[in-house]
């Protein structure tokens, strides 16, 4: 996927002015952040178990080329096979080896954020082989030729029409005058048609929310059953995961699972989870007939040990999208990439460079949300300041910007220069403004006015009256 | 250097190391030999009969429907009322399982059973089942020889016949079970497919509106044998 995280300001704006899309964050931004309070009311070790999903990611990271190497030899003896990409061509020249030597011309696809990552879709159709979303909501948009814009619910930027208008404009075979309004019918439509899709699939590639190095498992999770569909039917079953999903035993793997579902859906569990371990078995009536693993890098492995390791405990429930008020306001596509939200503000610049993505850490109030919600306690916010950091220091910022922050770090150093100009300003501001409650326009100040009106200071400074606070007690 | 190579080398020199020996390589072994349970939710602290409750309370809150017979020769009456009461076609497709060979299907005359594994015109297919799971209401089923995992996904209606002593608090519970059951003699030797299910299949992907019946069964029901009330 080409990444358009550059022109972020523009995709913002856009966003903006989209009516459809402000319509369908409407109607995301109460359900996810209350269903999942209401789950957390429910286990009152939330908390605890919160901790244990960190010390377990934590000890994982730290031992992550012994927990593969256990995995690997775990999935052998399963009968499996592991395959290891360091970039996304590898995986994607990997995948298309496995699917061209049983000439494979129908792929059903589980949900994979990773498959996202490398662009697989696109690579096996450069191949010539037709690549089948079955996830309802990426099959959705895989009809559209738009990207996800959540991790979890990635037609999230949709209305229930633009739906159907697509599945009117896909589905040219059904009869015209088929009824469509009812979420109900868009549904049973889809399943149907993906029904056909499923048994007719030569190649079934899933993700896995996690990889069990005691017993050599992939696990996913779907309330849909479309994950499932996808592995046991065709004879091949790849599941595409990057090096992080490791976890060292099943009960390991329990504790994350209790983390997963409440804070992304607010369900208690999550409909589906698969524990899948090599291929079909000697007088197994169904299942894939091969098994393969390909484990993919492309640079996760150098964000160890620096100040970007805690990013790679993320397990993408899509609590921190959910609960972020730039990511509800703007939804995901204005990221410009893969992974939207804040874990995509800290993890998209260290896939794809921070010179490409450099902006997105700028798009937190450092509200703190994010990581009050983390499942896996990640400091987004500290990352995100960490990018600023650099990006500053690479002068990737715009020369204006520079400029100003350069005037406000000058006064903020020298903090009583910084107080007088500060009470100058607002008496001028103030003076100027006679008795107007707000203005409609300052010098300056124009990214705040075009929007919105700028209240008129009342003639004392914050500090001022902090400080006359703090003395009267 | 080949790509699993190159991978394993960066990770270590990452993390400032080569491969661990010592104490940090022997923590590693242990957790992997030796799993041990992590924080366990005090909600399945209870005997068994409410351990059989909660996994009634919870199933039932995620769409789950239970009819709860009293001793197995009652299972195939309530699978046939089950199937007459939502108009469903007394035909059905069941698990070659043995397990199941212990309720008197045969009594049921106007039931049509075929064993084996499930096909796309399959309407309704009868599973066992390894385990319940009080926590979250979820039945735990794993695949082998004469329980395809098929039945579990394809079919419009899943119906599983559960024994309450089957029932267990958290999980954990259930991994120890399937350990016992010699199912993890070493690593690498799970069954092929373990399936945790909790509700029938559903989708929120349009406007996050709960539909019931994405692409697996669009019912779950279970038929529950009590245990055996001890004799006076």
């Amino acid at each position: 996927m080409e990444a358009t995280s550059r022109a972020f300001t523009a995709n913002v704006r856009q966003a903006l002015g989209n009516e459809t899309l402000q319509q369908a964050l409407g109607k995301m931004r109460a359900g996810f952040p209350l269903a999942r309070a209401a789950a957390i009311r429910r286990l009152p070790e939330f908390e605890a178990l919160r901790d244990q999903g960190k010390a377990i990611k934590d000890h994982t990271l730290a031992h992550l080329d012994h927990y593969l190497e256990a995995y690997e030899r775990a999935v052998e003896s399963a009968g499996g096979k592991v395959h290891w990409a360091r970039t996304a061509t590898e995986a994607c020249e990997t995948i298309l080896a496995i699917c061209q030597s049983v000439d494979a011309k129908l792929v059903t696809k589980g949900k994979s954020m990773v498959a996202e990552e490398i662009a697989l879709n696109d690579f096996l159709e450069a191949h010539g082989i037709e690549p089948v979303e079955t996830d309802l909501g990426e099959y959705i948009i895989q009809l559209r030729h738009e990207a996800p814009s959540h991790i979890i619910a990635p037609a999230v930027h949709l209305v229930k029409a633009q739906v159907e208008a697509t599945f009117r404009a896909n589905h040219t075979d059904l009869p015209e005058d088929r009824r469509l309004n009812e979420v109900g019918e868009l549904t049973d439509e889809a399943r149907a048609v993906l029904r056909q899709r499923f048994l007719a699939a030569d190649v079934g590639i899933t993700g896995a929310n996690l990889l069990v190095a005691e017993t050599g498992s992939s696990i996913i999770v779907t309330n849909e059953g479309n994950g499932d569909l996808t592995q046991i039917l065709p004879k091949i079953h790849i599941v595409l995961a990057s090096l992080e999903k490791i976890v060292p035993n099943l009960e390991d793997a329990t504790t994350i699972l209790r983390l997963l579902a409440r804070s992304a859906t607010g369900q208690e569990f999550s409909t589906y989870t698969t524990v899948s371990t090599g291929p079909r078995r000697p007088g197994d009536l169904d299942g894939p007939e091969q098994y393969h693993v390909v484990l993919l890098d492309n640079g996760r492995s150098t964000m160890l040990g620096g100040e970007f390791q805690d990013m790679l405990r993320c397990i993408r429930c899509s609590a921190c999208l959910n609960h972020c008020p730039v990511y509800a306001t703007v939804g995901g596509h204005a990221y410009g990439w893969v992974y939207p939200g804040p874990m995509g503000a800290v993890l998209t610049p260290s896939l794809i460079g921070v010179d490409a993505a450099g902006h997105l850490p700028n798009a937190s109030t450092f509200c703190g949300k994010c990581e009050s919600v983390c499942p896996m306690k990640i400091p987004l916010p500290r990352m995100m300041r960490a990018w600023r950091t650099r990006e500053w220091k690479l002068r990737l910022n715009p020369p204006r910007y520079r400029m100003g922050m350069k005037l406000w770090a000058f006064f903020a150093r020298r903090p009583g220069l910084y107080r007088l100009a500060g009470a100058v300003a607002i008496r001028l501001i103030r003076f100027w403004g006679g008795r107007k409650p707000g203005f409609g326009w300052l010098p300056f100040a124009g990214g705040w006015t075009r929007t919105r009106d700028f209240p008129a200071p009342q003639g004392r400074t914050f500090q001022s009256l902090w400080a006359e606070k703090q003395r009267s007690g | 250097m080949d790509a699993r190579g190159q991978i394993l080398s960066s990770i270590r020199m990452a993390l400032q190391r080569t491969a661990s020996t010592g104490d940090a390589a022997a923590a590693v072994a242990r957790r992997l030999a030796q799993p041990e349970r992590n924080l366990i939710p005090a909600r399945t602290a209870l005997d068994h009969a409410g351990r059989v409750a909660l996994f009634q309370r919870m199933a039932t809150i995620v769409q789950t429907t239970i009819t709860t017979v009293a001793g197995p020769e009652a299972v195939p009456a309530a699978v046939s009322q089950y199937l007459a009461a939502n108009n469903l076609p007394a035909e059905l497709v069941m698990a070659p399982d043995p397990a199941l060979d212990v309720y008197p299907w045969a009594d049921q005359r106007l039931l049509t059973i075929r064993r084996g594994k499930a096909l796309d015109r399959d309407a309704v297919s009868v599973t066992g089942a390894f385990a319940g799971i009080a926590e979250t209401g979820t039945l735990m089923l794993v695949s082998g020889e004469d329980r395809p995992t098929t039945l579990n996904f394809l079919p419009d209606t899943h119906i599983v016949v559960l024994r309450a002593d089957q029932i267990v608090g958290p999980y954990e519970e259930a991994w120890d079970r399937l350990r016992r059951a010699g199912a993890i003699p070493a690593r690498g030797n799970l069954p092929r497919t373990v399936n945790f299910i909790t509700g029938p299949s559903r989708t929120g992907d349009i406007e996050q509106r709960i539909q019931l019946g994405a692409h697996g069964p669009r019912r779950l029901h279970i038929v529950l044998i009590e245990d055996p009330t001890p004799a006076p």
